[in-house]
């Protein structure tokens, strides 16, 4: 069922697939909560879910290759990887690294493929991931390509959401820097694939950009037609609703996913300040609508007041912890370790095992590195034939 | 069919016909057909991505019946194969090769787009990595809408996910 060998886009991912990550984080959750978390605590010692320990990726280590700071992403990932058991290195971009010292990526991730048995990259360029999974002879982890994607934060907003029990026919509203932000561009896409209602909120010139609600209707059909063609039913498909009004949508949605309007978009210091004031999520606010989820992608600055913190409406903090379960559910399926994916493993294996008899030789490590994009291209193949029979085969 | 080829005929080779106007030089460019790998003495060569040796003819804004202005590319005694020449469709979508053997037309087709095209386009975002010039990348593009039909083709990026509508500025 899992076929990916690498997480790069979220655009790779079918809902299926998305589901089976969402399913292994849940099962993940109880070795993620730390003692001190304060979730799960039960009133006796033994309902203490928190102390569980895994040894999931024992003996496996984990690469951190961060070109640009982001610490909570590499600390989540770090914290995720330990957790199970597995051990981390560091590679930040120091002045003494080679990652400043001149050698491009696609060396440093050959060179990195040889110490660890997955890479978690963050890099300044679009597309860096892509390449970088096409390079290394180990699962490559997206953790922000630029402006580009990242996938991981988008399957712990949907996670926060289905432990809300709200991924079903929900109704959100994605609030703030649409065009730019690009949280926003893979988790609409994702939740297209639900068939969610989603309200755009945000300033006139920070709309969606019109290629994004391209690929959500594309998204929407395309998920409809795989549960026709599986006789499942129920088409999905993502009704879009677009204005610059915050409070016209408070009364009409289930969640508020709030992300930061950044000054530098705006020249005029006064007029960011009006939006800025305009998509502030107050306590006055949450007097619409009681029941309305907050999210936020973290780090916030003022979009949420701190007032809202301690109110139930808040998630973001949750949100932000989720980011361990989700992490882990990714590293262990990347990894072969647990789950669907390491019996398939373990059954293919069989004879080589003892052959090797290396500690990467447990799941994924035989096979050729793939992509979904490869995926996605034999499927346009498939589609072309389809579309143009014999044709296809012409001269 | 000699009708339409117009001007010269050629006694073997391959005739590409109903080429946007304005386009033949980025449809030899495409196929990497130029002085340098236009060698002589290799009329049996099967080299695909270059017509070695072969003389080449281009007519320029011919007037057509359907198009109104059109470009021609003639390459004399050698077949272009469909994988070599489904690339042009990238910017002449209703072209057609004809193939000729002895001023006779034994085949024609069109020309399809193909599903991944490397190497051709390069991508319009700056900080592509396909962009970097340090690294060792060739440009890759997905083609998400066909040219069948007047459609406009649509490309993305297969690294960035950039789309990509009208190519003709990123040859
Ligand atoms: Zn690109």
């Amino acid at each position: 069922m899992f076929t990916k060998r690498h997480l790069i886009s979220t655009r790779d991912f079918s809902k299926d697939e998305i589901d089976f990550l969402l399913s292994r984080a849940e099962e993940l959750e109880k070795f993620a909560r730390g003692r001190e978390q304060g979730w799960g605590w039960g009133e006796g010692e033994g309902e203490r879910e928190g102390e569980e320990e895994s040894d999931l990726l024992k003996g496996k280590i984990l690469a951190n290759l961060f070109y640009e700071p982001s610490t909570r992403t590499r600390l989540s990932f770090e914290t995720a990887m330990k957790r199970l058991g597995g051990e981390v290195l560091n590679l930040y971009s120091t002045e003494t690294s080679s990652v400043t010292k001149g050698e491009n990526l696609a060396d440093t991730i050959r060179t990195v493929s040889g110490y660890c048995d997955a890479i978690v990259l963050r890099h300044p360029r679009e597309g860096a991931s892509r390449m970088a999974a096409s390079l290394a002879s180990v699962p490559v982890i997206n953790a922000g390509d630029g402006a580009g994607q990242h996938p991981t934060q988008t399957l712990l907003d949907l996670y926060t959401l289905k432990k809300e029990g709200l991924l079903e026919n929900l109704r959100i509203a994605l609030v703030g820097d649409l065009k730019y932000g690009r949280t926003v561009h893979s988790l609409a896409y994702a939740l297209a694939l639900y068939g969610a209602t989603l309200f755009f909120v945000s300033p006139e010139a920070l709309r969606m950009p019109e290629e994004v609600k391209m690929d959500l209707r594309a998204a929407g059909t395309a998920e409809a037609e795989a549960a026709g063609a599986a006789g499942a039913g129920a088409g999905a498909g993502a009704e879009v609703f677009e204005t610059s009004d915050l409070s016209a949508v408070v009364k009409e949605v289930d969640v508020l996913y709030v992300t930061r309007i950044q000054k530098e978009r705006f020249p005029d210091p006064a007029e960011y300040r009006k939006v800025a004031g305009a998509y502030r999520v107050t306590r006055g606010l949450l007097k619409e609508n009681e029941d309305l989820v907050i999210m936020h992608p973290l780090p916030r600055v003022d979009e949420i007041d701190a007032a809202v913190d301690g109110t139930k409406n808040a998630r973001y903090f949750k949100q932000a912890f989720y980011g361990v379960p989700v992490r882990m559910a990714v590293l262990s399926t990347l990894l072969g370790a647990g789950g669907e994916r390491r019996r398939e493993g373990e059954e293919k294996q069989g004879a080589s095992k003892n052959a090797r008899g290396n500690r990467r030789n447990s799941g994924v490590g035989e096979e050729a590195p793939r992509t979904l994009r490869e995926r996605t291209a034999d499927d346009r193949e498939r589609e072309c034939y389809e579309q143009h029979g014999k044709d296809a085969a012409r001269f | 069919m000699k009708k339409e080829l117009k001007v010269v005929p050629i006694k073997n080779g391959t005739v590409i016909d109903h080429i946007s106007a304005g386009q033949a030089l980025n449809v030899l460019r495409i196929l990497e057909i130029n002085a340098k790998n236009t060698r002589t003495s290799t009329r049996t060569s099967t080299r695909t991505g270059a017509a070695g040796g072969a003389v080449v003819s281009v007519l320029m804004n011919v007037r057509s019946k359907k198009m109104g202005r059109k470009d021609i590319v003639k390459v004399e005694d050698r077949e272009l194969k469909s994988e070599e020449v489904d690339k042009i469709a990238l910017i002449a979508p209703n072209a057609k090769i004809n193939i000729i053997r002895d001023f006779e037309v034994v085949a024609k087709h069109k020309v399809f787009l193909p599903n991944s095209i490397e190497g051709i386009i390069k991508c319009a975002n700056p900080n592509c990595i396909s962009n970097a010039e340090q690294e060792p990348v060739v440009s890759r593009f997905v083609t998400v809408s066909g040219s069948r039909g007047g459609v406009q083709p649509r490309f993305r990026c297969f690294f960035c996910e950039r789309l990509i509508e009208d190519v003709s500025g990123y040859l």
